[in-house]
C-alpha cells in the first residue's frame, strides 16, 4: 500500500502539482477483483485463452477410446506426444473432450457457423454467420479483464484482418492482430514500463490522455436520448471501451509490473504473414511467444487465437486447393479410409496447438509454469468437415488454472452439449453461473471429470 | 431461385403478371409520379476506414498520413456500408482510434502546417491561449462533428487545451490533445442520423438538415460535408427542395464525385480484398502474378467505372465497354503494348480480344477464383448476387463434393467436374444458377489470363443465363448487360448503400419507381443519385432503429 502513495506523490511532482486539476484515478492495477492487494505472496493471476482451428478432424482417428487418465495418443493426436519445455509431455497438460455435440434444436446447420457459433456463444444461430451473443472469451474478459492493461488480446494466424473469431456483442467483432510485429509494438512498444529499465518516470502525457477521455464522456446522455435501443447498446459499448482505456492508462501510470516472472519480450523474429500452412504456423508461434511474456507481466488475462478460419484457407505451397476446399472435394482414399491431403492439415493444426502451448510452458511462475496458471481452450467449428458434422466437435483444455482443474484426462461427452465445456470454464474462472446457453444448447452440468 | 426484396416483385412483372399494382394509391401513372413511401429506420453509422481517413484529410490537411491500424469494417448484405450500421467500438478498437488521433493531431499541428490550420496566433507559444483555442476548436469541430458544437462541447475542449498547454509548456501541444478529444469522440466516429417531426406535417418524420447534409456528402463524396453544405444545413435551408437540388448538382458536378463512385464500387465489388493484400495466387502455379498486378487490376476497373459513369454513359454498358485504362504491368496480363512507363493510360481493347466489359477484367476474374485455380461457381455467384441481386442459397450441410476436384481422373476441365453437380439433385438447384454463367469465363484462369485449354482439353465456354444462350465471355457479358435485373439491382444496391440497410417492404414501391426512372434516364447514375436524394426514402424515416432480439426466436419453418 505504501508503494501506491509513493507513486501518487511522484506523479504530483512530475506534473507540477496544481497545474493538473483532475483527481488521480485509483490505481486499480494493484487490486484484484476483490479489492485486495496483489502483492508478492498473493495468488498469481489466472488467465483464460481460446484457440481455434478450422475444419475439424477425422473423428474416428482423433477421438481416444479410453476414458480417464490412460487415454491413447490416437493417430491425429500424436502431436501431443511432444515434450514441453516446462517438463513432461503435452498430453499430460491437455485434457481431451470428445463426443460433445451441438444440438441444433430444429435450427438450420449453417455450414461451418452452426457448430462454431453454438459452441462459443451458447446460442444456435438463426442467420448465417451472425453472432447475437458475445463469445466465451468476451464473456470472461468482461469479468476478469477489468484490472489489466489490455482487457484481452485477440490474435489470428490466418493473415486476414477481416476474419473474426471473438465477438464482443451482437454483431461486433473484436478485431484480431494479424501481424506479430504489430502485436509486439502494441504490448511491448514505448508505452510498456520495463521492470528492468531503471527508475520509472511516468510520462505526463498519460494523465492528459485521461482528461481527453473524460471530456468525451460528457456527451453520453445527450447522445443516448437520440438513439434507438440497439444503437444505445452500441453507444454503451463505446463508453465501456472508454472506461477500459482509462484503466489502461491507470496501469501505465502505476509503473512496471511487480511480478517475479515479468520481463520485456525479445523482439519477434522476421514475420511472414499469410495462409500457407508454414506462414500460419510461424505467425502462431511468434504470437504465442509474445503472448507468454505479456501474460507473465499481467498485461492481460484473456486472449484468443484463431489459427485457421472456420473455412480454413490453409494451403500447402504449390497446391491448387485450400484446406476447406479439400475437405469437401478430396475423395476418401479407399485403402487409408480418410482424405490424405485434407488430413495433413489436421496434423498441422495439432502441431500448431502444441507450438502455442510451448512458450506458455517455458516461463516459470510460482512453483510451476505460466501454463499452470492458465486455462487454454481449443476447439474447431465442426467434427468431420466433409459433411459439416456438428456431432462430436473436438475440444481440448490445456493448463490447470492454478490447480482448479486436472489436465491430462480424456472425457467422452456421450452426446451432451459442447456448452458444458464453456460452462465449466466460466465457473473455473470465477463467474457465478449455474447454467449457460439457450434452448437446445443450454447446459447445467459442468464437466466434473476435470474439476479438482 | 430466391430473389431479394423488391426484385421479387420485379421478377413477377418481368414474367408478365398483368395488372399488378405498383402501389400508387392515387391511381396515377406509376412511372411519372413518385409513390408515397414509409421510409425505414435510421441508425448510428460508424465511419468506414475510408470515410475516417478522407474526413481527417479533408478537415486537417492532405499531408496527413492516416494510420492504417484502425478496426476493419464488416460487410453485411454485401456492403461495408450496411455493416457500418452494426459496427461498434470495442476496447481494442478504441485503443487504436486513440493512438490514431494522437498521430493525426501531431501531424495536423506540426510546425509547417499549424498556421494555416489554426488561423490565429497564440499570445505565447509556450502557454495556453483560450481565445485562439476556442476559435480553432469551434471551427474544426464543426467539420468533424458535421454540425455546430454546443458551447459546453467547445469549452470542455478549451479546458483540455489550456491544462495541457500549461502542463507541457506548449500552446500547440495543448491543442493537439484537444483535437484528439474531437477525433475519439463518438460524435466524430459515428454518423448520428437524427430525425424530427416535419413542422408542416407532424405525422411525417424527417431527417434533420445536418443529417441530410451528412448523408448527401458521404454518398457523393464519401467524406464530411464542406463549409458551404454545412452552412445551408445549419440554417435549415437545405430542407428546401430547391436548395437541396442545387447542392446535389454542385456535389455531383465536382471532380470529388469520382471519390464517391470509387467508394461505391470498391464496396459493392469487395475490392477491399485487394487493399488488404488478400488476392493471392500460388507462386508455383502462377509465377507471373504479383501484388502490383493485383492492385493495378483493381485500379483499372475503378478507373474504367469512374470514366464511364462520370461521362453519363449507360450503367449497363459497363459490362460491354472496351474502353479501359492500363498500366505497363497489366499490358503483360492482357498481352497488349502499353507505352506509359509509370501509371495508367487509356486503352480500347481490340474487338478480336475476348475482353468486353468489367467481367473481362483481371480484377474480377482473379478475385472470384481460388489461389490455385479458377472457379466458375464463385464467378457465377458474383454475377447472380452482386450484379443481378439474386440470392443463391447456401449449400446443404450434408454434401459430397469429392468428384469435383478429382483432377487425376478423366474429368479434366471445370465443366466436366461441375457437371457432376448437376447430375446430383441436391446440388443441381443452386449450381444450375451459378455454373452456366461462370463456365463462360473459364477462358480466364485464376489470374485473369486468357487460355484456350485446361489440362490439355479445349475449354467449352458455352452457357445460358435465364433463357439467353452464349458462347464465351464476350457473349456472356452481353447477356449480363441485357439482363432485366441488371439496372434494378444497381438501384437496389445504391439505395442500400445510401441508407445503410436493405430497403424495408414499405420502401419497395419507391425502389421500384426509382428503377423505372433509372431506365427512363438511359441508366444514368447521376440522375439516379438525384432521384434517390430528392425522394422521401432519403429525407424521411420511421425513427431510430430498435433492437431486435433474435436469440430467443424460434427457427423459421
Amino acid at each position: 500500500m505504501t508503494k501506491r502513495f509513493d507513486r501518487r506523490s511522484l506523479l504530483r511532482g512530475t506534473l507540477a502539482g496544481g497545474a493538473v486539476t483532475m483527481g488521480l484515478p485509483l490505481l486499480d492495477c494493484f487490486l484484484n477483483d476483490n479489492g485486495t492487494a496483489l502483492a508478492q505472496g498473493a495468488p498469481l493471476p489466472q488467465r483464460f485463452g481460446a484457440w481455434m482451428w478450422g475444419c475439424g478432424t477425422n473423428p474416428d482417428r482423433w477421438n481416444p477410446s479410453v476414458a480417464g487418465e490412460n487415454w491413447e495418443l490416437t493417430p491425429e493426436l500424436v502431436a501431443l506426444g511432444r515434450e514441453l519445455p516446462g517438463g513432461g509431455l503435452a498430453r499430460d497438460q491437455v485434457s481431451v473432450l470428445s463426443g460433445f455435440d451441438v444440438s441444433l434444436g430444429g435450427r438450420p446447420n449453417f455450414p461451418h457457423t452452426g457448430g462454431l457459433v453454438s459452441t462459443t456463444t451458447g446460442t444456435v444461430p438463426l442467420e448465417d454467420g451472425v453472432y447475437v451473443e458475445p463469445t466465451l472469451d468476451s464473456i470472461i474478459a468482461q469479468e476478469i479483464g477489468k484490472t489489466t492493461r489490455f482487457r484481452s488480446l485477440e490474435m489470428s494466424a490466418t493473415g486476414n484482418p477481416n476474419q473474426f473469431y471473438s465477438y464482443e456483442a451482437r454483431g461486433v467483432p473484436n478485431a484480431p492482430e494479424v501481424s506479430p510485429a504489430a502485436l509486439y509494438t502494441r504490448v511491448f512498444g514505448p508505452d510498456f514500463a520495463d521492470p528492468n529499465a531503471g527508475p520509472f518516470v511516468p510520462d505526463p502525457r498519460l494523465m492528459l490522455r485521461q482528461s481527453v477521455l473524460s471530456v468525451v464522456k460528457e456527451d453520453r446522455e445527450r447522445l443516448a436520448r437520440e438513439l434507438g435501443a440497439h444503437d444505445r447498446q452500441r453507444l454503451d459499448q463505446y463508453f465501456t471501451s472508454v472506461r477500459q482505456l482509462e484503466q489502461q492508462i491507470d496501469v501505465l501510470l502505476a509503473g512496471p509490473p511487480d511480478l517475479e516472472s515479468c520481463a520485456k519480450a525479445p523482439e519477434p523474429g522476421a514475420e511472414d504473414v499469410g495462409s500457407e500452412v508454414s506462414q500460419s504456423r510461424l505467425t502462431n508461434k511468434l504470437m504465442a511467444e509474445i503472448l507468454s511474456f505479456a501474460l507473465a507481466c499481467d498485461q492481460t488475462r484473456v486472449f484468443s487465437m484463431m489459427f485457421s478460419y472456420r473455412l480454413s484457407g490453409l494451403r500447402q505451397a504449390g497446391s491448387n486447393s485450400e484446406h476447406h476446399q479439400l475437405t469437401h472435394d478430396e475423395a476418401i482414399d479407399a485403402q487409408l479410409g480418410y482424405q490424405p491431403e485434407a488430413t495433413q492439415f489436421v496434423f498441422d493444426s495439432m502441431d500448431a496447438w502444441v507450438d502455442f502451448l510451448e512458450p506458455l510452458s517455458a516461463i516459470p511462475e510460482g512453483d510451476g509454469t505460466l501454463l499452470d496458471n492458465c486455462l487454454v481452450y481449443a476447439h474447431s467449428d465442426v467434427s468431420f468437415a466433409k459433411v459439416h458434422g456438428v456431432v462430436g466437435i473436438p475440444q481440448m483444455i490445456a493448463g490447470s488454472a492454478g490447480g482448479a482443474i486436472k489436465p491430462g484426462i480424456h472425457v467422452p461427452g456421450n452426446a451432451s452439449e459442447t456448452t458444458r465445456v464453456g460452462l465449466t470454464i466460466q465457473q473455473v474462472m470465477g463467474l457465478p453461473v449455474e447454467r449457460w446457453g439457450t434452448l437446445s444448447m443450454e447446459a447445467g452440468l459442468p464437466v466434473n471429470e476435470i474439476l479438482v | 431461385m430466391q430473389v431479394r426484396g423488391y426484385l421479387a416483385l420485379l421478377t413477377a412483372v418481368v414474367a408478365g403478371v398483368a395488372g399488378l399494382s405498383l402501389g400508387c394509391s392515387d391511381g396515377g401513372d406509376p412511372v411519372s409520379a413518385a409513390p408515397p413511401v414509409e421510409a425505414g429506420p435510421v441508425a448510428l453509422r460508424r465511419l468506414t476506414a475510408e470515410q475516417y481517413a478522407a474526413s481527417v484529410q479533408d478537415v486537417l490537411g492532405d499531408h496527413i498520413t492516416v494510420p492504417g491500424r484502425i478496426d476493419p469494417d464488416e460487410r453485411r448484405e454485401g456492403l461495408l456500408s450496411v455493416g457500418s450500421t452494426f459496427a461498434g467500438v470495442t476496447p481494442s478498437g478504441l485503443e487504436k482510434y486513440e493512438a490514431a488521433a494522437a498521430v493525426i493531431a501531431e501531424q495536423a499541428l506540426d510546425a509547417e502546417h499549424r498556421r494555416d490550420l489554426v488561423r490565429c496566433e497564440p499570445a505565447s507559444e509556450g502557454a495556453s491561449d483560450d481565445a485562439c483555442a476556442r476559435s480553432f476548436l469551434g471551427r474544426i469541430g464543426r467539420r468533424l462533428f458535421r454540425r455546430d458544437l454546443s458551447d459546453q462541447e467547445v469549452e470542455a475542449r478549451v479546458a483540455v487545451a489550456s491544462m495541457a498547454a500549461n502542463t507541457l509548456g506548449s500552446f500547440y501541444q495543448g491543442l493537439e490533445l484537444a483535437l484528439s478529444s474531437l477525433l475519439v469522440s463518438p460524435d466524430f466516429l459515428f454518423r448520428v442520423e437524427r430525425s424530427e417531426p416535419d413542422p408542416d406535417d407532424p405525422s411525417r418524420i424527417r431527417l434533420t438538415a445536418t443529417s441530410v447534409a451528412s448523408r448527401l456528402s458521404y454518398l457523393i463524396w464519401n467524406t464530411t460535408p464542406d463549409d458551404e453544405l454545412l452552412d445551408v444545413a445549419v440554417d435549415g435551408s437545405l430542407l428546401d427542395r430547391a436548395v437541396l437540388a442545387a447542392q446535389v448538382d454542385r456535389l455531383l458536378e465536382s471532380t470529388r464525385a469520382e471519390v464517391g463512385i470509387r467508394a461505391l464500387f470498391s464496396d459493392m465489388l469487395d475490392f477491399r480484398q485487394f487493399d488488404d493484400g488478400l488476392v493471392n495466387k500460388d507462386a508455383a502455379l502462377f509465377p507471373a502474378f504479383t501484388q502490383t498486378i493485383a492492385r493495378d487490376s483493381k485500379e483499372q476497373t475503378l478507373r474504367t467505372v469512374i470514366d464511364h459513369l462520370s461521362a453519363g454513359r449507360d450503367y449497363r454498358d459497363l459490362f460491354t465497354t472496351r474502353r479501359t485504362f492500363l498500366s505497363r504491368e497489366l499490358g503483360q496480363v492482357y498481352r497488349v503494348p502499353v507505352v506509359t512507363q509509370f501509371g495508367f493510360e487509356p486503352h480500347v481493347f481490340e474487338s478480336e480480344l475476348p475482353r468486353s466489359g468489367l467481367l473481362g477484367h483481371a480484377s474480377l476474374m482473379s478475385l472470384h477464383s481460388h489461389a490455385g485455380r479458377s472457379s466458375a461457381t464463385l464467378r457465377g455467384k458474383f454475377v447472380r448476387e452482386v450484379l443481378l441481386c439474386q440470392d443463391v442459397p447456401t449449400p446443404p450441410a450434408d454434401i459430397d463434393f469429392s468428384i469435383v476436384e478429382d483432377t487425376e481422373s478423366e474429368l479434366r476441365t471445370a465443366r466436366d467436374r461441375l457437371e457432376v453437380h448437376v447430375s446430383n439433385d441436391n446440388c443441381a438447384g443452386c449450381h444450375n444458377l451459378m455454373d452456366p454463367i461462370g463456365l463462360a469465363f473459364e477462358n480466364f484462369d485464376a489470374t485473369g489470363v486468357y487460355r484456350e485449354t485446361e489440362n490439355g482439353v479445349t475449354i467449352d465456354a458455352t452457357g445460358e443465363l435465364d433463357g439467353v444462350s452464349y458462347d464465351g465471355p464476350v457473349e456472356a457479358s452481353e447477356a449480363v448487360r441485357n439482363h432485366p435485373n441488371l439496372g434494378p439491382c444497381f438501384v437496389q444496391t445504391l439505395f442500400r448503400y445510401t441508407v445503410g440497410r436493405e430497403a424495408v417492404e414499405s420502401e419497395w414501391d419507391l425502389v421500384s419507381y426509382l428503377g423505372e426512372q433509372f431506365e427512363e434516364s438511359g441508366f444514368n447514375s447521376s440522375d439516379l443519385i438525384r432521384a434517390i436524394v430528392l425522394s422521401d426514402g432519403f429525407l424521411t424515416t420511421s425513427g431510430p432503429r430498435e433492437a431486435q432480439d433474435v436469440s430467443s426466436e424460434e427457427a423459421q419453418p
